[in-house]
């Protein structure tokens, strides 16, 4: 070996190029073929596959019922996960433990086995369907509905919210609610004035990472309904891999639409937090 | 709430007051956790009767419990095969990423800092970008051309590095910090030792837990990847999750025998990942500032005690990472 081989083999750039190449390869290129043939028509370039997505009824709808999901589930999933929280820290550690270990499980279970267990569930003839008919607690419930992938959303939000806003409650100490307390304060006066302000940034942090979640989910409803309901995820997937012709510059252009719709929602986030009035805690 | 007054100790607690003050400890806070944990067991619970069960009819019990399903289900050569796909595919993802992380975690805490703070955002696209998403560019850019390796397991080995890069790096970037990697390597060349020898003999073995926190934690759920490997691959190489995905139509008690089977490895390798005890206080890990801050603030450093600490500092920093539907 020359010496000059041996000092390049030392070179530190040496040991960052294949980390950017595979990087660059497998996660920046892809995205980047999605914004350019977003635009892509078959004359050339232009707006052609935007103003069809905004022209179709049917992907307007797809559209919006990805968003009317993803915002029902991920408020519904935040607000059990941070009732959920905060009752942690107010019982004991063995139990605190116990859930922390056991959100970090069912956190994986998403997909496609989720899809099935809650098909044995709450399906047509799932256990639980058939327990409240019977006790006719329940007139119809239908799983592959609305409703149903609501609740199947809000059970995968759940343990990560959980997972996400339990070191935010962390930082409310216990002598602020005492002194809150001796000062005459009570709980709402205490939510309202400390509670609430100080973990409002971890709540509107949560809240965005939970929205961008159900976003993109695609597994989950996939296993569960196939291609029957109509959301963002579910056409774009169909339109690049689909049985009918394929559109992969529609595809693109729907994708570019979710990336857009995250990136608005982070900034939104990003925007109320710097108006907000901050609390540090130590 | 007050504190409730001590009870002047005696031998042989009378029995009405301590029944009260259990009581009392089942408050409502215990009951929603409870209630929570009970709320996410259901599905698992239920999939597991339905595995046990020999036949389910449209009525509220089972008619009687067997194994016979599972018994079945791993003597069928088309799920070992699966298993041992999704096997090859996570140990080659794991692989590849320590050989492409390792390095640059490395040289962002000793020679460039800045390096660091580049990592941390870019580590966030795999985090912001849904699988859906990426899978689009992904099988237009390797369907045909130079690199045509769509509808096979060498196009999900380099994207399964994406999706473990973000909390990898976090994993691998605690340990290192709370190792003063810097001045462990400044000491091993003072004592004559090249960097590449330093790494591999100081460096390595101290930060070889961290590394196996991390890889047990990333197998687990890319057991559970599907989005992937059933929109570039498919069939033609069946892995678990597209395997399940295309049993849909076989028996229901089948197919719940290879959820649970599916949710027990998951659990034994998250098990594995967090058995070993945690060292420091590890900040969460989590695609967004402003969470971050509020979360490193006010970690629970745990205290040392005779009884093992509690783990959630190190759930923190590894488990933001899966995202919901994989």
């Amino acid at each position: 070996m020359s010496a000059a081989f041996k000092r390049r083999l030392t070179s530190p750039v040496m040991w960052l190029l294949p980390f950017a190449l595979i990087f660059g390869a497998f996660q920046i290129a892809p995205l980047v073929w999605v914004m350019v043939s977003a635009f892509k028509t078959p004359t050339g370039w232009g707006l052609a596959n935007f103003h069809e997505i905004a022209s179709s009824a049917f992907f307007r709808q797809a559209i919006w019922r990805s968003l009317e999901i993803s915002f029902m589930s991920s408020v519904l999933g935040l607000a059990i996960a941070a009732v959920t929280c905060h009752s942690m820290h107010r019982c004991g550690p063995r139990l605190t433990r116990m859930m922390i270990a056991f959100t970090n499980m069912t956190s994986n279970f998403a997909g496609v086995p989720l899809a099935f267990a809650f098909i044995i569930l709450m399906g047509a003839n799932g256990m639980l369907t058939l327990m409240l008919e019977h006790f006719g607690l329940l007139e119809d419930f239908n799983l592959y509905s609305r409703t149903g992938l609501i609740v199947i959303y809000t059970w995968f939000q759940i343990p990560l919210g959980i997972l996400l806003l339990y070191p935010a409650f962390s930082t409310l100490k216990t002598e602020w609610r005492e002194a809150a307390s001796l000062l005459g304060a009570n709980r709402l006066a205490y939510w309202q004035h400390i509670g609430l302000p100080v973990l409002w940034p971890s709540l509107a942090g949560t809240l965005t990472v939970l929205f961008a979640n159900a976003m993109g989910a695609y597994a989950t409803v996939y296993a569960l309904v196939n291609t029957s309901y109509n959301l963002m995820t579910i056409r774009i997937a169909n339109l690049v891999s689909g049985d009918l012709f394929l559109q992969p510059e529609l595809a693109s252009a729907l994708a570019l639409v979710l990336v857009v719709i995250l990136v608005i929602v982070t900034l939104i986030q990003q925007w109320l937090m710097r108006r907000s009035y901050h609390v540090t805690s130590r | 709430m007050s504190l409730p007054a001590e009870l002047p100790y005696r031998h042989g607690k009378p029995l009405l007051p301590s029944l009260m003050a259990r009581l009392r400890r089942v408050n409502i806070y215990t009951f929603i956790v409870t209630s929570v944990f009970a709320l996410l067991a259901l599905p698992l619970i239920a999939t597991l009767f339905y595995a046990l069960a020999t036949r389910w009819g449209a009525s509220l019990t089972p008619d009687a419990l067997t194994v016979k399903w599972f018994l079945e289900l791993w003597t069928t050569p088309r799920f070992l095969a699966a298993f041992g796909r999704s096997l090859l595919v996570a140990v080659g993802a794991l692989a590849l990423s320590l050989l492409l992380i390792v390095p640059v975690v490395f040289l962002a805490h000793t020679r460039y800092p800045r390096l660091d703070s580049v990592m941390n955002g870019l580590i966030l696209l795999p985090f912001a970008v849904p699988p859906i998403v990426s899978s689009v560019g992904l099988l237009q850019l390797y369907a045909g051309g130079p690199l045509a390796i769509v509808g096979t397991p060498w196009i999900l080995i380099p994207t399964y590095f994406t999706i473990v890069l973000p909390f990898m790096y976090r994993a691998l970037a605690n340990s290192l910090r709370a190792l003063d990697v810097a001045s462990l390597m400044e000491a091993a060349q003072l004592l004559g030792a090249s960097p590449l020898k330093a790494f591999f003999l100081v460096v390595l073995p101290n930060i070889r837990v961290g590394i196996q926190i991390a890889v047990f934690l990333a197998f687990s759920f890319l057991a559970g990847e599907f989005v992937f490997a059933n929109m570039l691959v498919g069939t033609r190489f069946e892995t678990l999750q597209v395997y399940l995905n295309n049993i849909r139509g076989a028996s229901g008690h089948f197919t719940s025998a290879l959820v649970i089977t599916l949710f027990v490895f998951t659990l034994i390798l998250t098990w594995l990942g967090n058995r070993q005890p945690a060292e420091q206080e590890m900040p969460a890990d989590d695609p967004d500032e402003a969470l971050t801050t509020t979360m490193t603030d006010g970690l629970p450093v745990p205290l040392p005690s005779a009884e093992p600490e509690p783990r959630h500092t190190i759930h923190q920093s590894s488990d933001s990472a899966p995202r919901g539907d994989r």
